[in-house]
């Protein structure tokens, strides 16, 4: 018996025919200039990050990475992070789940609000929240009656980071969810599943590589992330600072071991991440194909 | 299960997808929803498995108004058109997921529901693919898998959509004889649609021939075929050619001339004349026959289908002749149609 869906699989990975192959000195340039871009702009400053970081030895990097502020400072990332990749988890499928499977009106409207961290300058974002939260702010006077702290304080690092990490999830997950339409839910509903029941196995199963990918993302900039946490943090040493206003600080004072010490964990971080997305295409790759293709 | 539709009507977006539709579906009984695209017939099919409220009418399941009930709790074995097998799920979880997400006493314990699902494995001739995922099976397969996913939770009612839509003519026969058989042991009420008229004919112990969203006749494909009761099922059903032709005094006219119909019963007036191309008698005078000049021939299988342009409108009808009729371009033949009916004209 044919398999339409097979073959086309089939084709896909067929080699392309010499009518649109590119001559070969022409494909040698091709690569020779990305190999140069990647080459400069990546993997060098990867280089330098880990050569300063142990340029005086790797007694002076751990020394420098067991300093109270970079603990604090670690601790600190490792928290916001854990705080709000799962609150972004939450809204990311949520939102996907709204866009994808409803109709209802203002869905354009919130497709374009969701990309609006990506468009908007990370200053901008944390300036939002201080003009929103801050003593003159809009807000400020309320909060501070009620004795609450959000600005210059864990809060506000959190509220900072959810919000420019907002759209990775739910980018990765909506066109996902469009594509696959209703007809799996319907199919578990009538078979007598509930709700819960329908998400639990059958929705997140299908979605469950996009979702890992958005969360790697992330998860990658709310560690990352510096423009935004910048303008509310207060940048109090020990208290308010994460890893990457720490390395500023750092590199600021003339202490470069430090500062490319704690940058070359974000740099790990950021190969890790790496590492762990190609594994996650290597040993599911086909998995991952069939079910976006379907 | 018997199920009624009673005067169901649903809109979407205010526009109306089905206008007042009615029918009853007997215990037991394999029913076609045959019509073209956009006819209103997988429509009706969610209606009745609750996938989709209507705007106005009931569903009775029995003598149970089903419509407001949840897709959940009307126990209906549904077949999709490209299956919705879960991809993650091996064979035997897919089969099993209708008793596995059951609370409490009514869910059997793991080791039930895997012979369970060997069992209708074995119904539909799959026996040994439990472990195989849906991506590692046919389209064939596919579909026999879905079937068996919908028949495990022992549904009151099964309803399949286009349920050999997707697949090429050679399987589309084999499953056809097997869904029927299938039908034919398990007893269920099934329900499909489909817009293949061979297919419900075929297959169905009733056809329900709908059309922008209203039912135009529902009966045996004998009824079907040989009595249509509209333009529309005329047309769409197996072969027809029409004239505009006039009544009066209880004979057809066509033109100047009468063509030897004699329609006592009818209101003098214009109306359309519908009959079979292979149901003709060919004449060799002509004192009331319709005759006309050839304009096109081709060959179809066994016999020769030919076109007539008839009087000075030049109204081309298609009839079939014998290989061996001698007719050739632009020859005159004469005929009469053997089964015709007359309709209003339009």
């Amino acid at each position: 018996m044919a398999d339409p869906e097979i073959k086309s699989y089939e084709q896909h990975h067929e080699s392309r025919s010499p009518a649109v192959t590119e001559s070969r000195p022409a494909q040698a340039v091709l690569m020779a200039i990305v190999f140069a871009f990647l080459g400069i702009f990546l993997l060098l400053p990867l280089i330098i990050v880990f050569h300063e970081a142990l340029a005086k030895g790797v007694s002076a990097y751990t020394q420098s990475l067991s300093d109270a502020d970079t603990r604090s400072a670690i601790r600190l990332t490792l928290l916001v992070a854990a705080i709000s990749v799962p609150l972004n988890i939450v809204f990311g499928i949520s939102a996907a789940w709204a866009i994808a499977k409803f109709e209802f009106k203002g869905k354009a409207f919130l497709t374009t609000l969701i990309d609006l961290p990506f468009s908007v300058s990370p200053v901008i974002s944390g300036l939002v929240y201080v003009l929103l939260f801050g003593a003159q702010g809009l807000l400020g006077g309320w909060l501070k009656a009620h004795g609450i702290v959000i600005l210059f304080a864990v809060p506000g690092i959190v509220l900072a980071t959810v919000f420019v990490t907002f759209p990775f999830v739910a980018r990765e997950l909506i066109p996902l969810m469009q594509e696959q339409g209703n007809g799996d839910e319907e199919a578990a509903l009538s078979l007598g599943a509930n709700g819960w029941q329908t998400f639990w196995y059958v929705t997140l199963p299908n979605v469950k590589w996009g979702l890992l990918y958005g969360v790697l993302l992330c998860n990658a900039r709310a560690m990352g992330e510096f423009g935004a946490v910048s303008v509310v943090s207060g940048h109090i040493r020990g208290l308010t600072n994460t890893m990457p206003l720490h390395v500023e600080i750092l590199y600021n004072e003339y202490n470069a071991v430090g500062a490319f010490a704690v940058a070359s964990l974000l740099a790990g971080l950021a190969l890790v991440t790496l590492v762990l997305k190609t594994l996650l295409e290597m040993r599911y790759g086909a998995e991952i194909a069939a079910t976006r293709g379907h | 299960m018997e199920v009624r539709v009673a005067n169901v009507r649903k809109e979407f977006d205010r526009f109306p997808a089905l206008h007042d539709v009615s029918l009853d579906i007997k215990s037991g009984e394999l029913i076609a929803l045959l019509g073209p695209s956009g006819s209103g017939k997988t429509t009706l099919l969610r209606l009745i498995a609750g996938l989709e409220r209507p705007t106005r009418g009931n569903i009775f399941f029995g003598d149970e108004d089903a419509s407001h009930k949840s897709i959940q709790d009307r126990n209906v074995g549904f077949v999709f058109q490209h299956y919705a097998l879960f991809r993650h799920m091996t064979v035997a979880d897919n089969i099993g997921f209708g008793l596995k997400v059951r609370h409490g006493p009514s869910r059997p314990p793991a080791q039930e529901i895997r012979r369970r699902a060997s069992e209708l494995l074995d119904l539909v001739q799959l026996s040994g693919l439990e472990k195989r995922y849906p991506a590692q099976l046919s389209g064939g397969q596919r579909q026999r898998v879905a079937l068996a996913r919908a028949m495990a939770i022992e549904p009151k009612v099964l309803l399949l959509d286009e349920p050999f839509g997707a697949l090429d003519a050679q399987v589309r026969r084999e499953l056809r004889r097997w869904l029927r058989e299938i039908h034919d042991a398990t007893g269920h009420t099934t329900v499909f649609v489909t817009h293949d008229q061979e297919e419900a004919l075929e297959l169905a112990d009733r056809v329900v021939v709908m059309s922008q969203g209203r039912i135009e006749q529902v009966g045996t494909a004998d009824d079907i075929y040989d009595t249509p009761n509209s333009p529309f099922v005329y047309g769409f059903i197996g072969e027809s050619s029409s004239l505009p032709v006039k009544v009066e005094n209880g004979e057809i006219w066509l033109a100047d001339r009468p063509i030897g119909l004699a329609a006592p019963n009818e209101p003098s007036g214009d109306a359309t004349l519908y009959f079979r191309p292979h149901d003709v008698e060919l004449l060799d005078g002509c004192s009331g026959c319709i005759a006309g000049t050839v304009a096109a021939s081709r060959r179809v299988a066994g016999t020769r289908r030919v076109e007539l342009e008839i009087g000075g409108e030049r109204q081309r009808v298609e009839i079939e002749l014998p290989v061996d009729h001698p007719a050739a371009h632009k020859s005159r033949v004469a005929f009469r149609p053997g089964r015709w009916k007359l309709f209003p004209a339009s």
